[in-house]
């Protein structure tokens, strides 16, 4: 958070929706009697789902005083975490991976593609509020790279037309199809499976116990 | 090469139902309550049997961290947290296991609570795995509502519950204590060590902290037997191990395999080769950002698995292996790498959060070769005041890609130094 005054509206107020309440009590539950505080990254991203992806200080001050915790221990987890949003974002969240195993794999014409189609550079959001471009480190699907991460999807295996594509189609009020863009199932070697050939066994024969575990 | 039915994970790929039917018919929960009544001692005998190390990246012996868990009960209660913060460049082996074989993590949880006196495991996933935490908590409600887990799990008078819980974007919450003040609600920092986890973790509580694959093999090992599991791989390195291969190959993918597989065999085999053919190899990363590249001349002999990479100074680390052809810029490359550990450096200890920044910015005039030949012994020089020198190896993290860089392309930055050199003269004369 910067001392700067802010570039945008902070509402005045926030509270949970009676649905997000329910929610937020059966997260608490999860934890030991007293240390509610673990609760609060599950939370915060409540409440920057109830308010379109971003979260304004009075969701931080509603979750401290939700948790029993400091206020300004709730800012420091929100600073910590990349995936808090601490200004407005677009409707769509596009975070492009930059990272090694993408970059080898083309990942700045992913976001050459991006900027061209959205008409922004990255850390911008387009006028219509719809898209805001980012670039992220490694997300965890590298061998399905280049990838992008919308809201909660992953989208693999691109390239810069692909991307187009889904933009395009998320524009339109679409849903574009998650996972593999090149028709992957998931991980899988695309020349065809060079294991798991064969039918999964229950009791694999072959150097295994009988039954009843280890002698 | 490894058998199909030595493979552990059978539906890696999703191919089969994930659902608890799906994963009956392949074997799991198959005996849990007899597993159960083997007891504590057993279960971690038999895992240390099996010589099992960690699959998290440090590949410590599981079994032996289990028995550091106090034996006398305390009155404070057992925590079993299960590490699913997959956050590794180039890493992506859990995230299958979590959206696509996740029984076999929640029998593990269960096993392996009672190889550690643990009734609670809390599973920690990247906050960005948003579907494969989904994945996971149906096969966990799923578990539940059969019984499987929850009060008597499996019938077998052993209490134990398990929670997922999602991070937020932080690499640095992979290391294990940073892990556990992320999961008490704090900014993931480090902690120091002494003392360990296992007397005072989680709430104050003991506690073992384990990557995903470690846990979900662990049903498999027991109703295989440690042998078995001991028997594939080589001593002391021993079993299956799911390999990610990304970058330049003609076939990305992942893959469970034998431990020591040639590096060679596994790209060949499995990921169609290096784009343009072996000879166009110019360097390996073998086992995620944080351990040192390999040149092509140690690539076609070396095997896969903790020992022989450290014999070659580079590591296992989370078997995912990155493959560079020879159009990589590779100084880029790892200057990329270096950014992102500046990136990610939490700030707590100077020589990693000054470190990381000054080492990236050298790295990216290395990139131009702006930059004296001198700098080169400089910055290796301070590698090593950052490495060891920080709570956690974030540090070590940062400054091994970089010592691998200068060891063996150092003529490469000399090289770029002084075409740098040479252009400004001409442009000067």
């Amino acid at each position: 958070m910067s001392a700067a005054p802010d570039r945008f509206q902070q509402p005045e107020t926030f509270a949970f929706t009676k649905e997000n309440q329910e929610r937020a009590k059966s997260i608490i539950a999860k934890y030991p009697p007293g240390r509610q505080a673990s609760a609060v990254l599950p939370l915060l991203d409540l409440a920057q789902r109830q308010h379109d992806g971003w979260l304004p200080r009075a969701a931080l001050e509603h979750v401290a005083n939700l948790l029993e915790m400091t206020q300004i221990s709730v800012y420091e987890v929100a600073t910590f975490y990349t995936m808090f949003n601490l200004e407005p974002v677009g409707r769509f969240h596009v975070e492009v991976c930059t990272n090694l195993p993408c970059w080898l794999r083309g990942s700045d014409e992913v976001v050459g593609a991006c900027r061209k189609n959205l008409g922004i550079d990255v850390g911008e959001t387009t006028e219509d509020g719809l898209f805001t471009l980012a670039e992220a480190e490694c997300q965890g699907a590298c061998v399905n790279a280049p990838m992008v991460k919308i809201g909660d999807d992953f989208y693999e295996d691109l390239t810069p037309e692909a991307t187009e594509k889904i933009l395009a189609e998320l524009r339109a009020g679409g849903k574009p199809k998650p996972g593999s863009q090149i028709g992957r199932k998931s991980s899988e070697p695309s020349g065809g499976l060079t294991t798991l050939t064969t039918k999964p066994d229950a009791k694999p024969a072959g150097k295994v116990k009988e039954s009843g575990g280890p002698s | 090469m490894l058998r199909d039915q030595d493979r552990i994970f059978t539906n890696l790929y999703g191919f089969h139902d994930v659902g608890l039917k799906g994963a009956k018919s392949r074997g799991d929960w198959d005996g849990t309550k007899e597993l159960i009544a083997l007891g504590r001692d057993r279960i971690t005998e038999e895992v240390k049997n099996s010589g099992l190390r960690g699959r998290g990246g440090a590949g410590f012996s599981a079994g032996m961290k289990w028995s550091f868990m106090p034996k006398e009960p305390s009155g404070r209660p057992h925590y079993l947290v299960v590490n699913a913060d997959e956050g590794e460049p180039g890493t992506c082996k859990d995230r299958e296991i979590l959206r696509h074989d996740p029984h076999k993590l929640v029998e593990g949880c269960l096993l392996a609570g009672v190889g550690m006196s643990a009734h609670t495991a809390y599973v920690y996933v990247r906050g960005e795995f948003f579907r494969e935490a989904e994945a996971l908590q149906r096969a966990v409600d799923e578990a539940r509502d059969a019984g499987l887990i929850g009060k008597n799990a499996c019938k077998s008078g052993w209490d134990f519950e398990i929670y997922v819980h999602l991070g937020a974007g932080a690499y640095i919450c992979g290391e294990e204590t940073a892990l556990i003040e992320s999961l008490e609600g704090k900014k993931g920092q480090p902690r120091l060590k002494p003392p360990f986890p296992a007397n005072v973790g989680l709430y104050g509580c003991p506690t073992t902290v384990n990557n995903v694959e470690t846990i979900a093999v662990v049903p498999t090992i027991m109703r295989r037997g440690g042998d078995w599991f001991g028997g594939l791989g080589r001593p002391k390195n021993t079993g299956t191990k799911l390999f990610n291969i990304s970058g330049h190959v003609n076939n990305p993918c992942t893959v469970e395999e034998e431990m020591g597989i040639p590096l060679k065999d596994l790209i060949e085999r499995h990921a169609g080769g290096v784009r343009g053919g072996w000879s166009n190899l110019l360097a390996v990363i073998p086992g995620g950002a944080s351990v040192p590249l390999l040149p092509r001349s140690i690539c076609g002999s070396v095997r896969m698995d903790f020992d022989a990479l450290q014999e070659v100074k580079s590591g296992l680390g989370t078997a995912a292996v990155m493959v560079m052809d020879k159009s990589t810029d590779v100084v880029r490359a790892i200057a990329r790498l270096s950014r992102f550990y500046m990136h990610e450096s939490c700030g707590q200890c100077t020589p990693c959060r000054e470190g990381t920044g000054w080492m990236w910015r050298v790295m990216e005039r290395l990139v131009a070769g702006k930059a004296r030949v001198e700098e080169i012994d400089l910055l290796d020089e301070v590698t090593r005041q950052v490495e060891g020198h920080t709570i956690c190896a974030l540090g070590d993290a940062a400054a091994w890609p970089i010592q691998g860089l200068i060891r063996h392309f150092r003529p490469e930055l000399e090289r770029r130094i002084r075409e740098y050199e040479a252009s400004r003269r001409r442009a000067a004369a």
